[in-house]
């Protein structure tokens, strides 16, 4: 059966009805707790509430994202919506790289760091080549160079640079 | 004159300049990069661009903004793959072009109309400044409030078919941006008890998490993709002269890129749309649209490039972004304490001009950078996806941690990240939770002002603008109400005429064996049957 065009722009149905549950729910959750995570002023307009706006948020959010489920073509878990939410999860590596390039940064110092991280992510990434490395490596120096050394971005030198001779010491932890 | 003069003062500075030259030039490298965008080097520039002057700060911005779509239109018309998602209609003339050995000329033309719709906007906003300086001030606390809610309106039903998502994302983002200690009076609203929830969740961070490190998650998780380039044959002046030809579709997609672009919520998509199906009704040769036609290209890229200065229009006037880029903008602003309104454009309007005078000098940088540039530009399309991914990965770090030098920001960024990139594999979209936050923000203060001066629901709407603007909302609810009724209508024909069997296995084997027993039964019926006539073949 050829799909219903009008339902073809609601999104890819596959793991649409996964999220539009896990949506609704953690929005019921925090409409739940509104009065506990709110406060109610007294002599005061309904519209300068505190809890208000939180309110029109979170009411919003169950109420159009219950229409949402409910206008959905499939509205039961499928095989494919827990292959969906898989690969959902298999980003959370990706994240988890990111998190780790950010603790180790304060460590072992931004120009350090980043001339590690990328090659070592594309290696895990699968490449092999050592252009392709060296273009990683090429690239997170440039980087660092145009980001912390001219544009002074705020990020901190890194805990070795402590070790380094006074003068380099202070090169570093200005410049990379 | 003396407007222009003072604008041209406040450029004429090195640091200007050179906002300007890597604006244009990096805006068409991100745009010319299948996979980055405008959006995510804007996220990741944004706490680069807080320690720079204002003007400074907003060139580059801009220039990204405005030149990503020219950048964008190579590899949209080379090898079928949009840079930006803006550039997405130009795929529909600019490959079959292609295809037949007029990439050059559909890259020359693409250029020229751009070219033409950027200035043409540019020309238009600088003369109805003046205006807009009038209209401005006419715009109070309630009005504002109304204008932020019909930005929300539009942009939520901009998404047809996805309407209630883009709602509940909408109020998503209006919730984010209610977390925290509450200005008022001072009371915690959903901390949970959590002193790093206190100070509220940062737009940057919400940013960078739901464009950039999503963006990078996708192209990370995905496969990188073999490309095939084509080589160019040609000059590059010939789309001048092609475009001089059909001066009446450019000036026409132009109009509707400005006017477009003013609306909040509306943009490039529905310029775009609006030009593409004027250009193919009034063309002479309709059929050739989507197969090359010189006119939809011309239609096309004028339009969206024509909405980046009209865009700015809300965003300065009344402080009311329209979409995604011009929110990141907005954070500019609010950093170096410059209060875009009404009282920008009577203030500060040599301000307002010198962007647009920016815009106008960014748009002609940016072609002469094309037509010396495309040949080794072309390039870095080549650039693998997951290479891609991991830089916009290190470059996100850059975003999110510059900010505050907080973990939790990184933490809250990766969250926001692993979450757009399930919006994008959804298809849903991002824009609603942005601009929810943003002008969820700017409605809380504007209703709390206002209401103060209200006794009857009635008093709000009691001036002209006011009034203007809440006939507004209610025609477009009514006009969407009516469209969703006959959506709904056409769906349950469409269903009705199209209802047939499942193509299930066992749904397939179900009706088998109903057919065969329905078979059998026919036979043994017939052979049972005593008045009917007996087979004489012998079987």
């Amino acid at each position: 059966m050829s799909e219903d065009p009008a339902t073809k722009v609601i999104g890819r149905l596959r793991g649409q009805f996964l999220f539009a549950a896990i949506f609704l729910g953690g929005a019921a959750l925090l409409l739940s707790q509104l009065g506990n995570q709110t406060t109610w002023a007294n002599k005061t307009d309904l519209v300068a509430q505190p809890g208000f706006w939180p309110a029109v948020g979170v009411g919003g959010m169950v109420l159009f994202g219950g229409l949402h489920l409910l206008r959905l073509p499939r509205r039961r878990l499928a095989r494919d919506d827990w292959q969906e939410g898989c690969t959902w999860l298999s980003v959370v590596e990706f994240a988890a790289w990111f998190l780790v390039y950010v603790v180790v940064v304060p460590l072992l110092g931004y120009l350090p760091t980043t001339l590690v991280f990328m090659p070592v992510l594309l290696w895990r990434l699968g490449y092999r080549s050592r252009g392709v490395l060296a273009a990683g490596v090429i690239f997170g120096g440039a980087i660092v160079v145009v980001f912390k050394t001219f544009l002074n971005v705020r990020i901190p030198g890194g805990a070795v640079y402590e070790f380094l001779p006074d003068a380099m010491r202070n090169i570093f932890i200005v410049n990379f | 004159m003396d407007l222009i003069l003072s604008s041209l003062d406040i450029l004429a500075r090195w640091d200007v300049i050179l906002a300007l030259l890597v604006g244009s030039v990096g805006g068409v490298l991100i745009g010319a990069i299948p996979g980055v965008g405008p959006a995510v080097a804007i996220a990741i520039l944004l706490p680069a661009t807080f320690s720079m002057d204002p003007i400074v700060g907003l060139t580059v911005l801009l220039g990204i903004y405005g030149s990503s779509m020219y950048g964008g239109a190579i590899p949209a018309i080379l090898i079928n793959t949009p840079g930006t998602a803006v550039n997405a209609l130009t795929t529909y003339d600019g490959y079959p072009m292609t295809a037949r050995g007029e990439g050059r000329r559909a890259l020359s033309l693409a250029y020229s109309a751009s070219f033409f719709g950027g200035i043409f906007s540019v020309i238009c906003l600088i003369l109805f400044a003046p205006v807009l300086a009038k209209v401005a001030p006419l715009f109070g606390s309630r009005e504002i409030f109304l204008a932020a809610l019909l930005g929300i309106i539009l942009v939520v039903i901009a998404h047809r078919g996805q309407t209630l998502i883009a709602a509940a994302l909408a109020c998503f983002g209006i919730f984010l941006n209610t977390i925290g200690l509450e200005a008022v009076k001072y009371t915690r609203r959903y901390t949970f008890e959590q002193s790093w929830l206190a100070s509220g969740i940062d737009l940057i961070v919400v940013v960078l998490g739901l464009f950039a490190l999503s963006q990078a998650f996708l192209l990370l998780q995905g496969e990188d993709e073999k490309v095939r380039t084509t080589r160019l044959r040609g000059g590059l002046f010939q789309g001048f002269r092609e475009l001089g030809k059909h001066p009446r579709v450019a000036s026409v997609s132009a109009g509707f890129g400005v006017l477009m672009g003013m609306i909040p919520g509306v943009g490039e998509f529905t310029a775009q749309f609006l030009s593409y199906t004027y250009a193919q009704k009034t063309s002479k040769r309709p059929e050739d649209f989507g197969h090359g036609s010189s006119e939809g290209l011309i239609a096309s890229e004028t339009a969206n490039n024509a909405v980046p200065a009209a865009a700015m229009v809300p965003l300065l006037a009344l402080g009311i972004p329209g979409e995604a880029l011009t929110a990141m903008m907005l954070s500019v602003f609010y950093v170096h304490n410059v209060v875009p309104g009404p009282g920008l454009f009577q203030n500060q309007m040599d301000f307002v001009v010198a962007l647009y005078l920016a815009l106008l000098i960014l748009n002609v940088l940016v072609l002469v950078f094309l037509l010396v540039g495309t040949r080794p530009l072309i390039q870095v399309v080549k650039i693998p996806n997951r290479f891609l991914g991991a830089c916009i990965l290190t470059l996100s770090f850059v975003g999110v941690y510059s900010l505050r030098n907080s973990v939790t920001d990184c933490m809250l960024a990766a969250a926001f990240g692993v979450f757009g990139f399930v919006l994008k594999r959804l298809s849903l979209p991002i824009v609603p939770i942005i601009l929810g936050m943003v002008l969820g923000g700017i409605m809380e203060v504007k209703l709390r002002a206002s209401m103060s001066r209200v006794k009857t629901p009635l008093d709000f709407i009691e001036r002209p603008v006011a009034m203007i603007l809440f006939l507004i909302i209610l025609t477009i609810l009514a006009v969407h109400a009516r469209r969703v009724w006959l959506d709904y209508k056409e769906r349950r024909e469409r269903r009705w005429s199209t209802r047939h069997a499942s193509t299930r296995f066992e749904a397939q084997l179900y009706r088998r064996r109903s057919f065969l027993s329905a078979e059998r039964g026919k036979k043994v019926r017939e052979r049972r049957n005593p008045y009917s006539p007996r087979s004489t073949d012998g079987s």
